[in-house]
């Protein structure tokens, strides 16, 4: 038997799929957030930032790549596993429908999933693509001149006086619409939902799970959890209370 | 939970699924089953209603059950809902009126799980399950008389986890809890069981990718780890099992795929 055939033919493959391709997306949301999270610092940091990324060329594509790939499988092995869940039921289902402890956060996986695909889209288009919200797009946003040099592990990447994009500037007046950053509250909120059973899940899925520390497991996957969601919430929250604001009407963070 | 009036006769009204064979369509059927002893187990309350619907010349409800005393996973109703009933760690056979209380509807459905066909009324065809413990579920071994019981050393704690998943007695609660019908958890059970023991080292890939691909074939669903099965199991049976067999797959899958074989030999494992 090939491997790779059967981790996509048999059920605890496809599930392994899942686990696999779901931790790389759980790496990636990670350090998309810790990147973010340097809005809060002078605009050169999250402006040299995603120049460094767009300089990797080549690199930026094999990643996105992985992701992309990552999503694909993601998906098609949720969809394939739900399929076959649907029928295995039978002809005739429960007329009484009874939980014993099943959560919420695993009855609603299908759910969850939907809306952080959506949300994933919308992020893209905003952000990205720039075909939502096109005024503050990076595009059409003036460049930005970097004041110091931005380092990427110590190695300056990104020289003082290169003219960038003002992503900063893009993030913040695109968090500004109240329902734009209303929606992403909600979603990361859902994301984070989903990363709670799909965290758990995880473990047990790879094996990695026993009775004996399944408790701190748990533990494990809801404080990553909620300390995403609040890592999440601080940049639009931030913009939305007015301590973000704007850098070219002054200077952008102030604790007030 | 036991009713206050535990003492008292009670009275409860049956919803009972009735299905002449797997090719009719089913429905719900109500049926008064009056003045009930608390301590009727439920099983003996479905011979009581069946005696009454005999003298009434009428088809009694089939039921299936054997030992009626939670060893050979042979009673199979689910329960308002539930698979084996209200109890905790139970089977239907060990449900006892006093857990209901007089005037409750009780729904009783067969266990729902495409795998499992209904045969008549509540009683479903689970030889799903002998297909898959013949897929794998067996270790070879020198037949004749008794070995030496210590010839072969086991740890304790090794003997005692398999033990516990050895309690299954294949009802199939499991795959009728999982809302995703998912025979994971009795799959997981034989074989850990099994694949505990030092007898069962021998087989213990071939054993595990054989009884998942036979439960994959069967029509089960896959576990999307809802912990359903191990709750619903009348032996308590930790989903532990669950993550020992993922690993044991992931393990034998990638072996397979990398140990050398003989160049002379076609047969043999
Ligand atoms: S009849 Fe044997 S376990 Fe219930």
């Amino acid at each position: 038997m090939h491997f790779f055939g059967s981790l996509f033919r048999s059920s605890i493959g496809r599930k392994v799929l899942m686990a696999v391709t779901g931790l790389i997306l759980i790496g990636f949301v990670i350090g998309h957030l810790v990147g973010n999270l340097q809005v809060f610092q002078h605009p050169d940091h999250l402006n040299g930032y995603a120049q460094f990324l767009q300089q990797l060329g080549p690199w930026l594509w094999v990643a996105r790549g992985v992701l992309l790939v990552s999503v694909v499988i993601h998906v098609w092995a949720a969809t394939v596993l739900t399929l076959e869940n649907n029928r295995a039921r039978g002809p005739e289902a429960y007329r009484i429908k009874h939980t014993i402890r099943a959560t919420l956060a695993s009855r609603t996986m299908r759910l969850t999933g939907y809306v952080v695909l959506a949300f994933v889209v919308y992020h893209l288009a905003h952000f990205t693509w720039g075909s939502v919200s096109r005024e503050s797009f990076k595009d059409n946003l003036e460049l930005y001149t970097m004041q110091s040099d931005y380092k990427f592990a110590g190695i300056p990447v990104v020289k003082a006086g290169a003219e960038v994009h003002d992503v900063h500037e893009m993030v913040v007046l695109g968090f500004s619409h109240p329902l734009v950053s209303l929606f992403y509250i909600v979603a990361v909120g859902l994301l984070s939902f989903h990363l709670l059973h799909g965290l758990d899940s995880m473990f047990q899925t790879l094996g990695l799970r026993s009775g004996r520390w399944s408790g701190a497991l748990r533990t494990i996957a809801v404080v990553f959890c909620v300390t995403y969601f609040a890592g999440n919430l601080l940049i639009p929250g931030a913009v939305l209370a007015g301590n973000l604001r704007p850098h070219t009407a002054g200077p952008a963070f102030s604790s007030r | 939970m036991v009713a206050a009036n535990s003492t008292q006769p009670l009275s409860i009204t049956l919803r009972v699924w009735r299905q002449a064979d797997a090719r009719q369509p089913g429905k719900f059927v109500e049926y008064q089953a009056r003045e009930l002893s608390p301590d009727m187990s439920f099983l003996e309350m479905l011979d009581v209603v069946n005696d009454q619907l005999t003298v009434k010349g009428e088809d009694p409800i089939a039921f299936a059950h054997d030992c009626r005393e939670g060893i050979c996973g042979t009673c199979s109703c689910t329960i308002n809902g539930k698979p084996h009933g209200p109890g905790r760690g139970v089977a239907t056979c060990q449900i006892y009126m006093r857990t209901f209380r007089d005037g409750d509807v009780v729904t009783v459905e067969p266990f729902r799980a495409a795998a499992f066909p209904v045969v008549k009324d509540l009683v479903t065809d689970r030889s799903a399950f002998d297909k898959i413990q013949s897929a794998g579920g067996f270790i070879t071994v020198r037949a004749g008389s008794a070995p030496e019981a210590n010839g072969l050393p086991v740890p304790k704690p090794d003997a005692d986890l398999a033990m516990d998943a050895a309690t299954c007695i294949g009802c199939g609660a499991c795959v009728a809890a999982c809302k995703n019908a998912s025979a994971m958890l009795f799959v997981a059970a034989k074989v850990s069981h099994l694949g505990l023991m030092p007898q069962g080292q021998a087989e213990r890939d071939r054993r595990v990718l054989a009884m998942v691909g036979t439960m994959d074939e069967l029509g089960f669903g896959n576990c999307t780890n809802y912990y359903e099965c191990s709750a619903a199991c009348p032996k308590l049976i930790s989903h532990d099992f669950i993550a020992r067999m993922n690993g044991d797959y992931l393990k034998a899958s990638f072996r397979a795929a990398l140990k050398p074989e003989s160049a002379g030999a076609s047969g043999g494992v």
